[in-house]
Formats: structure tokens, sequence, C-alpha cells
């Protein structure tokens, strides 16, 4: 018993065993599936080798979908770690009631992204909806104007990145604010001692020592952001027709829709390649390869 | 002047807070609406009279408590299942030395960053070719598996923290590793065991997209998808939907505001270390 427990196998097999099975394996079979032309019922009728990512290139939808994609990941994270920069900041401070706003900010990130997204979309309603009752009530809208805020992508994309941008807040406020707990209060007070003015503080100490814990936030953002599925989902379904798509929505649609299961894989495993780039730089910010791999 | 400046960061505070709850208010004062008031025109901010009988009629008129009990079962299982694993491999990449430990955390780090959304092409077509779709065990077994790594991270950090000099000691004293981790080291790292736990928890309580891709039937489908059954195309009973949803929410709320005091350090040892 002590011999085996010596090694490290018997520590380590569960965890390569559900990681390979569960994670990797699903990774072998999107690329293999998108090398096949599968029927929809779902019954593979052969290899056709790249046939699915050309007829993937050709889908009108692609296009339009990318710069979509890459438009709601840049606004989306840039938003919210700016604002999270400022949220961290206040909880940072010592304040009566500070315990409640750190609490009333755990209620969007512990509640489902679904129902979260669900409750956006009854308040965004034209007919029954709070915000227009409230619009109304301060003069912006007329009694009997009906604001469609979903209907139409020049409306519903901007909402989609506001529920988006609320649902990333508060993990990411909360990695800032570990991040500005770490810096310790000696520097503060020498930075004081010196006559440093508060901005000068905030940028030459306080941004540069949080530098790694906003990478790491920001590529984590990046990730949940590009994978964003239920917001989508539950407030527009990509549409009207493809106007609000991402990559992701446009890849469900695909399977579960238009029954192109093989197309569908194919953008998989060209999102997953995206998803790759991040991680790379995820290794990268965390400084894996300089401190853990000798 | 201090007091000025406190009492202006308190307001600020109220504000930030106000705006975080705005949803689940609103989700609060509908899942009280008495069904006739639900479609008015324009909304009123507040139901005339709150209609606690909402909660027990949808209670009684969907299958919510089947609902609730997978999403139990499943988010409940795959804590185990992860804990059960990650304990073992974060201890050992914690504390020892050995050839390939650079790849495996390699494996567990770049892992962390893989999301099911991106993958359920892949992780349909594998669970239909193992027979397992519309089953407990495939959403125990994805849900484990997604979030394994950043278990396996933030525990590790918590092990390497423990000076290896009490564990030392107490095998010198004839206690086996096994024992030493369990009486010793486990208990010293239960902020990171409870971060572990609580994250895993909420993220299989929320989990989504698998499930809707994976469950065909109310026996096995969790509430996150056996939700947006309420909401069909044309009308929707939103006090229903509102109802079930806070049913959800609340308990994973309580819990998470119960380890707030253990969140920032846990993040900190997760994911900075």
């Amino acid at each position: 018993m002590k011999k085996i427990l010596a090694g490290p196998i018997p520590w380590l097999t569960p965890m390569l065993v559900l990681i390979f099975g569960v994670v990797l394996w699903p990774v072998y079979e999107m690329i293999r599936t998108s090398t096949l032309e599968i029927s929809g019922s779902g019954k593979e009728k052969g290899f056709v080798g790249l046939d699915n990512y050309r007829e993937l290139l050709e889908n009108p939808n692609l296009v339009g979908a990318f710069v979509r994609t890459i438009f709601w990941v840049v606004v989306v994270v840039t938003l919210t770690i700016l604002i999270s920069l400022a949220l961290a900041q206040l909880l940072n401070q010592d304040f009566p009631g500070r315990r409640y706003v750190r609490w009333a900010l755990i209620v969007p990130w512990a509640s489902s992204v679904i129902m979260t997204a669900t409750s956006f979309r009854w308040m965004l309603d034209g007919y029954y909806g709070i915000l227009n009752r409230i619009l109304t009530d301060l003069g912006f809208i007329d009694e009997s104007e009906v604001v469609e805020w979903l209907g139409s992508s020049s409306t519903s994309f901007p909402w989609l990145i506001v529920v988006a941008v609320f649902v990333s807040l508060p993990f990411t406020t909360f990695v800032i604010l570990a991040g500005l707990q770490t810096i310790p209060n000696e520097i503060y007070e020498a930075a004081r001692v010196d006559g440093a003015s508060p901005r000068k503080t905030y940028s030459s100490i306080t941004f540069p020592l949080l530098f790694t814990s906003l990478s790491v936030a920001a590529v984590i953002n990046l990730i949940n952001v590009f994978n964003q599925f239920p917001i989508i989902w539950v407030m527009t379904q990509g549409g009207p027709g493809y106007d609000t798509d991402t990559t992701t929505t446009l890849m469900y649609k695909l399977a579960f829709r238009s029954q192109e299961v093989g197309q569908s894989a194919a953008l998989s495993v060209l999102n997953f390649a995206v998803i790759l780039v991040f991680v790379l730089i995820y290794l990268k910010a965390t400084g894996f390869t300089k401190k853990e791999q000798d | 002047m201090k007091l000025l400046k406190k009492s202006s960061l308190s307001l600020m505070g109220a504000l930030v807070a106000a705006v975080f709850l705005i949803p689940y208010i609103r989700m609060i004062f509908t899942a009280l609406t008495p069904a006739n008031e639900l479609y008015q025109i324009p909304a009123e901010y507040a139901p005339s009279t709150f209609e606690f009988s909402n909660f027990i009629t949808v209670w009684e008129s969907a299958p919510i408590a089947q609902y609730l009990l997978n999403t139990l079962i499943i988010a409940g299982s795959a804590t185990l299942v992860v804990l059960v694993v990650a304990i073992p491999a974060a201890y050992y990449l914690a504390r020892f030395r050995f050839r390939g430990r650079g790849l495996i955390l390699l494996l567990v780090l770049a892992t962390q960053m893989f999301a099911p959304t991106s993958m359920v092409i892949g992780i349909y077509r594998q669970f239909v070719s193992l027979g397992l779709v519309n089953s407990y065990v495939a959403l125990i077994l994805v849900n484990a598996a997604f979030n394994l790594a950043f278990s396996v991270w933030i525990l590790s950090g918590f092990f390497s923290g423990i000076p290896a000099e009490i564990e030392e000691a107490a095998m010198l004293d004839g206690c086996s590793r096994f024992t030493v981790l369990r009486r010793i080291t486990l208990p010293l790292a239960l902020p990171g065991l409870l971060t572990a736990v609580i994250f895993t928890f909420i993220a299989a309580w929320n989990e989504f997209v698998v499930a809707l891709t994976l469950t065909s039937s109310v026996d096995v489908r969790p509430l996150t998808v056996g939700i947006t059954g309420f909401i069909g195309l044309y009308e929707v009973q939103w006090h229903y939907v509102f109802a079930v949803s806070l049913i959800a929410i609340i308990p994973v709320v309580i819990l998470f505001i119960s380890i707030e005091k253990w969140l920032v350090s846990g993040l900190t040892a997760g994911s900075i270390k």
C-alpha cells in the first residue's frame, strides 16, 4: 500500500482520466466530425475532407457573425475591465455598508445567466416592459409609442452588450479586488511621504502592480464572452434572422436548427482555434512558462 | 471632511448595489404579480397586491420539484467527483517534484480555459456514441470535468501555502501520508476547499448549454433548461418563470454570500499565484 502511494500514478490518474476522457475526447470528436458528412438524423455518411469548411466559408451568415463576434468580445471585455477597475477601487475603500454592496455584487454572479437575461428581456418588452414605462414617465418617449428594443439588431445588440457586461462585472471586480489587496500598504505610505498625487500613485503603483490580476481577468473574460450563449439565446436567439448571431450561436443553430452538423463542427473547430490563441495568451499572462516549467 | 468622504462613498455604494439588484427586484415583483395584472399597458412599477400563491401554483402545475432534484443531483455529484479527483491531484502537484509535472500543470491550466459551449458538438457526438445522452451520468461527468482544472489550481495554491514541516512532524509520529492529508492538511486548506466546492457547485447549478443539448426528458433535465419551457414564442407566463427563477437563485446566492469572506483570498490563491 505504502509503495503504491509513493508514485504519482494513484494521485493523478483520476484527474487525467477525466481530462482526457471528457475534455479532450470531444475535441477529437469535433475535429473528426468536421471532416464527415452527417445526415440530418445524425448518421455518418463518410469522409469528405475539407468540404464542410468550404461550405461553411460560403455560408452567407458567417462573415457577419464573425465580425460581430470580434466587436462583441472587444467591446464587452473592454467595458467590463474599465468598469470593474472603478468598482474594485470603490469596494477597496472602507465605508459603512461596504459589505452589503459586495453582497449585491454577488447576486448576478451566483444567479444563472439564463434567468438574469430573461429578466432583462422582460424589462425590455415593448408593450409590458418596465423600461418603456420609465422612459414614458421621464418624458423620453410618448405614451402611445412602443419601442421594441429587442425587435431589431440596431437596438438589441447594444442591449445584449449591456447584459453581457452586467454579468461579467462581479467576477472581474472581485479578481481585481483580490489583486488590490495583495498590494502592501507600506508602498502607499511611502508614496504619500514622497508627496505623490493620488493620480500619480494610481498610474505608477496601483496599476502596474495590478497587471497580473488584470490580465488574468481579461483573458478569462475574453473566453467567457467569446463563448457567451445564454444571453443571446434568451434575448434574441441570434435574431431577427441571423442579425445578432455570434459564431457561438451560429454554431448551435447550424447543428440543431439547420441540421448542418458537419458545418457546425467545422465552425466549432475554428472557434476552438481562437480559444487556443486565448489560452496561449493566458499562459503567458500567468507567467507559466517562466515559473512552473522547470 | 472625513465623514463627508465616507458618506459619499456609502452613497455611491448604494447606487452600485441598486443597479446590480435591478433585474432581481423586477423578478421578485413580477413573480408576485397577480395573473390579470401581468399584461398591463403601460407596465406598473409594482403589483397592487403581492400574490404569494404564484409560487405554490407553479410548484404544483409544473415539474419544478423534479427539475430542482435533477439540478441538485447533477450539481451535487459533479462537486463530489471534483473533490475526490482534485484533492489528491492538487496535493501531489503541490508537494512533489517529478518528471512530467510541468506538462501536467500545463494541461490543467490550458483545460481551465476550455468551455463546454464551444465544444458542445463534440460533447454531444461523444455521448451519443457512448449511448449516454439524456442521462445524469453525462451531465455529471461534463460538469465535473470542465470545472476540475479550476479546483486543482485553487487547491494546489492552498496546499503549497501549508508548510511541509507540519506534515513531516506528523509522519515522524507514524501517520501515513493519507492520514496526514485527511487530518492536518485538508482542515488547514478549508478556505480553498470551500472556494472550490462553491465554484463547482454554482457552475454546475447554472450550466445551460450542455444540459440543453444532452437532455430530452423531464426526468433528467435541470431547472435552467426546464425554465425555458415556460418561455414559449407567444404568451409567456412571466410570473411563473420568475417564481421558478427565484426558487433557483435564492439558495445559491445565500451559499455564495456565506463564503464572501473567503472569496477574495480564494481568488488570490487560485488565479493569481
